[in-house]
């Protein structure tokens, strides 16, 4: 591990260190052009500062946003044209006028899967390296026979962070117990739900640890080909993995004869092409293999029978980010982080009506209301807080009397939500449930593949019958038919997208009935959304 | 399994050896589908009929699969852009924060549909079910670029200013 000598004796010849983020949030307030103004400022200072662009730093709210090393001070709302006073101000008195405070939002947070986001360069693999990386790749490839690299992930409890929560080093160990002389390892890159973005940004903050992640589960399951499936919508994600697979390439982390063993291995980027489907497992598989993206029953599971019909593991690009610090630190350290059957922490993407949006990581079991008001601030201008939705359409809304409760899979399950891949989408008394639920009906109706006749037909039905409530005209008949709709559509359907469309009106209607009821009985919408009249939505002339 | 020739090209124009290149870089394999029809799409702006055929044939796959496919995804359009795209983003936190008033506002005053193109070409208005820059939300792109925290005022005025002139 000479480069990362050499890195940090580079990192070592400057005095300050400027991090400028460049991930999406930030990006879209021109943070490259800030970057440049200060990179012309710090020249034109002859101070001993670098500055560079680094991935995220979570708080898209304040952006875009600027961090000084070593004095870790945070800047938001930096312009281009406060460059020069923020370099003169190295090595003195803080920018008071543009420093963040908000000490809250960073204090409850546990960073491993963040834990180099808005530190290094995304695109620059010896900075990665700088900061231990690969070096849980070298170690398992010289030190560790695949089994006890299962072994290890099994002990550390780590679980699926694509939102199932099935126990990672479970599906590993199936993988490898599979007979196929030809194996692939496949990244979910397809974050399809709306209102979630943490996948986006680890890609776009530190590619190299999902790469280093899926080298080591190929290792272990005996696979010698990898895939990452990313989504059409994020082009610059895309990009940064590109030339990170090619820096991985060049270093000789992917490729063959992998760190002087006789391990070899390869990743190739699929892109998805916008279908909400291509999320679920084999649905993903078919649009790899080019068809359209519609799931197939299981079983066979792909860890039997996947990709081109060989076994296949596939795990979400949060679970793979958390294998290096897993076996670089032991599965005791990670066990011992979290709660109970829910180790580790989970990144979050706080949005909605909240103070502090963008991206948290905390250990899990934390409770829903540290979450929303200690780190999230609360809800801004006055608001009240009415509901949280996780899970996207396949998860719920917790309303406050659950506030108390510790975010773990099995938790928010049994309040009638799920943990789904991390969005958190907070929600105040300017938001109608049944409205709520009727978009997400909505989005899963555009969304159904159509080979199943309870989702194809079952959405639109359900969709129909929502916005008959959201427009005043639906009895109570209406509202029984919907509740036995979902039924059915929850029993029947072929995959998850169907299985789980009902979730957000089973919710809506176990904790906000009065709402519906209000819509039906008095013609009323609280939040004033629904007209209870005509209203133009989404492209559909609502016909009452 | 008998060795088919390569279709010609469907014409000179250089854009259809990028997607060639695409093809080979893939070795012709069936499973370039997806990626073929996104070079496609990007170096033509949409996928049209011959282009579908002509992938298809050189990609061996049904006729009826090439076009399920490009019919599947979002992603794809079977119609040219307009010389500016709107992409209004529809996802979860953008619609609590009032996307849908965006759309509404937007449809009014280009008097076209979610997905269409005004009648000059000059604007396509489209939705996108969450880029992933949520914690600006609302959001939405002009052209390829993000603009987050979209006030109404604001967009409107940019969709004047590419329907007014040029």
């Amino acid at each position: 591990m000479q480069i990362a000598e050499t890195v940090n004796a580079e990192h070592g010849k400057f005095d300050h260190e400027v991090n400028v983020c460049v991930a999406l949030g930030c990006l879209s307030q021109h943070s490259d052009q800030l970057k440049d103004a200060l990179t012309k400022e710090a020249a034109a200072s002859g101070k001993r500062c670098r500055v560079r662009q680094t991935g995220c730093m979570g708080l898209c709210a304040a952006g875009p946003l600027v961090l000084v090393e070593p004095s870790e001070t945070l800047y938001g709302g930096v312009r281009a044209e406060d460059a020069k006073e923020l370099i003169d101000s190295l090595g003195e008195q803080p920018v008071e006028r543009l420093a963040v405070h908000r000490e809250n939002y960073f204090e409850r947070q546990q960073h491993i899967v963040l834990e180099n986001s808005g530190y290094i360069d995304p695109e620059k693999i010896d900075e990665y390296i700088g900061r231990d990386g690969y070096r849980a790749l070298v170690k398992v490839l010289t030190e560790m026979t695949p089994a006890v690299v299962i072994e290890q992930i099994s002990a550390s409890g780590l679980r699926g962070r694509g939102g199932g929560g099935y126990p990672t080093g479970l599906k590993w160990s199936t993988v490898a117990k599979s007979t196929g002389a030809q194996k692939y390892v496949i990244c979910n890159a397809d974050e399809g739900d709306p209102g979630a973005f943490m996948d986006r940004s680890v890609l776009e903050s530190d590619p190299q640890r999902v790469i280093e992640g899926m080298a080591i589960a190929a290792y272990a399951v005996g696979a010698t080909k990898g895939y990452i499936y990313v989504r059409a919508e994020y082009p610059l994600a895309v990009s940064r993995l590109t030339v990170s697979l090619r820096e991985a390439r060049r270093r000789g982390f992917l490729g063959t004869n992998i760190c002087g063993t006789a391990f070899a291995f390869d990743i190739e980027i699929r892109l998805g092409a916008g279908a909400f489907v291509c999320g679920e497992e084999t649905a993903l598989i078919a649009s790899i293999e080019g068809l359209r993206g519609q799931p197939r029953p299981r079983p066979p599971y792909p860890a039997m029978s996947g990709l081109f019909g060989s076994p296949t593991l596939i795990n979400n690009v949060e679970t793979f980010a958390n294998v290096p610090p897993i076996l670089r630190n032991g599965a005791d350290w990670y066990s011992s982080i979290g709660a109970d059957k829910s180790k580790g922490t989970k990144v979050f993407a706080l949005t909605g009506r909240i103070a502090n949006t963008g991206l948290i990581e905390v250990p899990m079991g934390m409770t829903l209301r540290e979450i929303v008001f200690d780190i999230g601030g609360g809800v801004p201008n006055g608001g009240k807080f009415k509901a949280v939705q996780t899970g996207g359409p396949s998860g719920g809304c917790i309303p406050e009397e659950h506030l108390d409760l510790p975010v773990t899979y099995d938790a928010l399950i049994g309040v009638g939500s799920m943990m789904g891949s991390g969005g958190m989408i907070v929600m105040d008394d300017t938001s109608c449930m049944v409205n709520v639920a009727r978009f997400f009906v909505e989005f899963c109706m555009t969304e159904s593949c159509g080979k199943c006749i309870p989702c194809r037909a079952g959405t639109v039905q359900m969709f129909q019958l929502l916005t008959k409530i959201c427009d005043g005209v639906a009895t109570h008949a209406d509202l029984d038919l919907l509740v036995d709709l979902c039924d059915v559509i929850k029993n029947t359907s072929l995959c998850g997208l169907g299985m789980t469309a009902p979730n957000p009106v089973l919710s809506t209607l176990r904790y906000f009935k009065h709402e519906y009821l209000e819509h039906i009985e008095q013609k009323h919408c609280r939040a004033g959304v629904c007209a209870c009249g005509s209203r133009v939505m989404a492209g559909e002339e609502v016909t009452a | 399994m008998p060795v088919y020739p390569m279709p010609p090209l469907p014409s000179d124009d250089k854009r259809w050896k990028i997607v060639n290149g695409t093809m080979r870089r893939h070795g012709y394999e069936r499973n370039a589908l997806i990626e073929t029809l996104h070079t496609v799409q990007s170096s033509f702006g949409c996928l049209d009929d011959n282009a579908i055929r002509f992938v298809a044939r050189a990609l061996h796959v049904p006729l009826s699969q090439a076009f399920g496919v490009a019919t599947f995804y979002n992603h794809f359009s079977m119609k040219p852009p307009g010389k500016h795209t709107c992409t209004i983003c529809i996802g979860t936190a953008c619609y609590i924060k009032g996307a849908d008033r965006l759309l509404a506002a937007a449809e009014k005053l280009l008097q076209i549909k979610p997905g269409k193109t005004t009648q000059d070409g000059n604007v396509s208005l489209m939705t996108a079910r969450c880029v992933g820059a949520c914690g600006r939300a609302p959001v939405m792109l002009v052209d390829e670029e993000l603009v987050g925290l979209v006030e109404p005022v604001r967009m409107l005025e940019q969709l004047e200013s590419w329907t007014s002139h040029d």
